[in-house]
């Protein structure tokens, strides 16, 4: 695992959008060979689109060539509602940048056939060639996406219902009221995420401390299923000071002196452009 | 990129670098078209995974929904109220030229004439769309005869009326037809109006009370049977005062039926109204302002003598725009408020999806850089 620490949220998000946006131009994505991305929403990951949109727009960056899977939506969320994760994608990332609408693919949370769909997108992600970059959030109590505690390790797409926890932090997007909160939602199970070749979960604020704490210092554990990811071979943590709060200082102390030092020995490819990074 | 064919064959237009009014205000977002229509990008995204064929660069214009004009007379020569011999080629050339000024739909007025002139008139011009031709005609706005007669302003006075038989015979003896008719202006205190108001509005033809000496409560009772436009407020009516503020005091009465709006027009040249009393009509009641130009035939020539209806006048100096509220508030009193006085705000004066994509382009000095009609380019200012 590599835990990479900024000072505040911004540089985070800068810190995440860059390593985006190396890895797509690195893989040199064209007509016959897609770059596939799996993307999150939510407060945490705005931030990194603000910046891949700015990428965008200065013309460093492409996403022609790139397939999108977001992580989750919700069951029964009018897709036009502004609190539907495909009003979110929309305003937050697709309008500003020029991917192909064919290759943004999201849950649909309103088919008749819940089941089915979560198959389907299990198929595409597949057809895809699977998820070159998979970039999650972690919630308070520890889950990716909506793996809420409890959920298996090894589960794939599917029909979830949400935990109470959940629906309390959501509230807010509802007008605090939480009997207009969604109570399910499909999302990609612990098991599709760890298929992915990379995982980079971001992680900012202190109401978060705990369940990172919890995610990488404590055992795997299926009440936090974030810490499903100790068993992948490429995981990067993406936080700021705050999200560290929890952690030993030894850790702390760790892997922010390996910053210093890896920096510029990986990304072996990169150009001396990007290395300074 | 080609749009997707599935749904649509019609090309998509995106119009990027903007800022424009929604919702109210005005924001930086682009504006989507196809088939003459403002279309929801996101729905073309996700439902139809489409995107557009042709992008138009805006250059941080603001883009507000073509100007309504519900009050204009003539222009450049030509006078709507002369029964020439070609009513048709008159509008239309006016309908062209007011393009540049933004205006893609417009109300043709004809000042007080004899029936005569209402009779060959008004069966030649249909309400239709616009196009690259010159802005819409939504119908003909009757200013009169029906008025008072210390309130006939530069109206003529021998041809003034008042409802002698039952009302809306009158009506339809002077003007022959209301088939292309959207406004008629009158003086609600002339005896058996309230039935003719009734009458006009039953058929979807809005009434406007102006060039009156009605007092408030004759004003309220004719908003009851359905009056909705106050003609050039403070001109031609009488003045406000605190113990009966006539036709001025409907801006601010509680008698207006609940879920109805009386709205206003409003001359702002700086001349017509005192930019001071402009500016109190609309803090007393911002929603119901409605820009007019009330223009005459000389709009647009030199000064000298020329018509307006049967009168001949002489025309002086220059006139002056004079703006008294945000940019938002005047961009919707020309466009937005004129489209829900005459009921068809479900398809213009404003930008949602589903609208005609009648546009106007501005710069921050609100100058016309381009005009719009079902969303192709029918004028653009020069370099």
């Amino acid at each position: 695992m590599r835990l990479v620490i900024l000072d505040e949220y911004d540089l985070a998000s800068e810190w995440a959008a860059k390593y985006i946006r190396n890895r797509i131009i690195q893989f040199q994505p064209c007509a016959e060979r897609y770059f596939t991305l799996g993307l999150p929403t939510g407060s945490t990951p705005y931030g990194c689109y603000q910046k891949l949109i700015e990428y965008y727009r200065s013309g460093d960056i492409s996403f022609k060539y790139v397939k999108t899977f977001n992580m989750d939506e919700y069951v029964g969320l009018p897709r036009a509602h502004p609190e539907s994760y495909h009003s979110y994608m929309w305003n937050n990332f697709f309008k500003h940048i020029d991917i192909d609408p064919a290759n943004a693919h999201i849950l649909d949370g309103n088919v008749e056939d819940l089941e089915a769909e979560c198959q389907a997108y299990e198929q595409k992600i597949a057809e895809a060639g699977g998820i070159e970059l998979f970039v999650g959030g972690i919630g308070p109590d520890g889950h990716i996406a909506f793996n809420e505690p409890g959920s298996s390790l090894v589960s794939r797409t599917r029909v979830k219902t949400l935990a109470k926890d959940t629906i309390v932090a959501n509230a807010r997007f509802f007008g605090n009221d939480l009997s207009k909160v969604p109570t399910m939602a499909l999302t990609v199970g612990v098991g599709t995420v760890m298929d992915a070749k990379e995982v980079m979960i971001l992680i900012t604020g202190a109401h978060k401390a705990f369940a990172l704490y919890k995610a990488i210092e404590e055992g795997v554990n299926h009440m936090w299923t974030v810490s499903a990811f100790q068993q992948h071979p490429r995981t990067i943590f993406v936080c700021d000071e705050d999200a560290t709060l929890e952690l030993r200082v030894k850790t702390v102390k760790y892997f922010k002196g390996n910053s210093n030092n890896i920096c510029c020995h990986c990304f072996l490819l990169w150009t001396s452009r990007n290395c300074s990074q | 990129m080609p749009s997707n064919k599935s749904v649509s064959d019609a090309p998509i237009t995106q119009f990027i670098n903007c800022r424009i009014l929604r919702d109210h205000q005005l924001q930086r977002e682009d504006l989507w078209v196809r088939d003459g229509r403002i279309l929801d990008p996101e729905k073309l995204f996700f439902d139809e995974q489409g995107y557009a064929d042709k992008r138009v660069d805006c250059e941080g214009s603001i883009i507000a929904p073509g100007f309504i004009d519900v009050q204009i007379n003539g222009g450049y020569g030509i006078d709507f109220s002369q029964a020439s011999e070609d009513v048709v080629a008159g509008i239309s050339f006016v309908a062209k030229k007011i393009l540049e000024h933004g205006v893609t739909s417009f109300c043709p007025t004809l000042v007080t004439s004899p029936p005569a002139v209402y009779h060959k008139v008004l069966p030649q011009v249909k309400v239709h769309n616009g196009g690259a031709h010159g802005a819409g005609v939504l119908g003909f706005h009757l200013e009169g005869p029906f008025i008072s007669l210390e309130k006939k302003g530069a109206h003529p006075e021998q041809f003034l009326r008042t409802f002698r038989s039952g009302g809306i015979e009158d009506v339809m003896e002077a003007y022959g037809s209301l088939d292309n008719v959207a406004m008629v202006t009158l003086a609600p205190e002339l005896a058996s109006s309230q039935s003719v108001v009734r009458e006009l509005s039953k058929r979807g033809i809005t009434v406007s009370l102006g060039h009156s000496v009605a007092n408030l409560a004759q004003a309220e009772e004719a908003v009851k049977h359905g009056a909705s436009f106050i003609t050039h407020l403070f001109n031609a009516m009488l003045p406000f005062h605190h113990r009966d503020p006539g036709i001025v005091g409907l801006l601010t009465s509680d008698q207006v039926p609940a879920g109805r709006t009386v709205y206003y027009g409003m001359i702002a040249d700086g001349i017509h109204t005192n930019p001071a009393a402009l500016r109190i009509a609309h803090r007393a009641h911002p929603s119901g302002l409605v820009l007019v130009t009330d223009a005459i035939t000389a709009m647009g020539l030199p000064p000298g003598r020329h018509t307006l209806g049967q009168q001949v006048i002489e025309i002086q100096g220059l006139n002056a725009y004079v703006a008294g509220c945000s940019v938002e508030e005047a961009l919707e009193a020309a466009s937005l408020h004129p489209a829900q006085l005459l009921g068809i705000s479900h398809k213009k004066g404003n930008l949602d999806y589903g609208s005609d994509a009648d546009l106007v382009l501005l710069d921050d000095g609100l100058n016309v850089s381009a005009t719009y009609i079902s969303g192709d380019e029918v004028w653009r200012r020069g370099p």
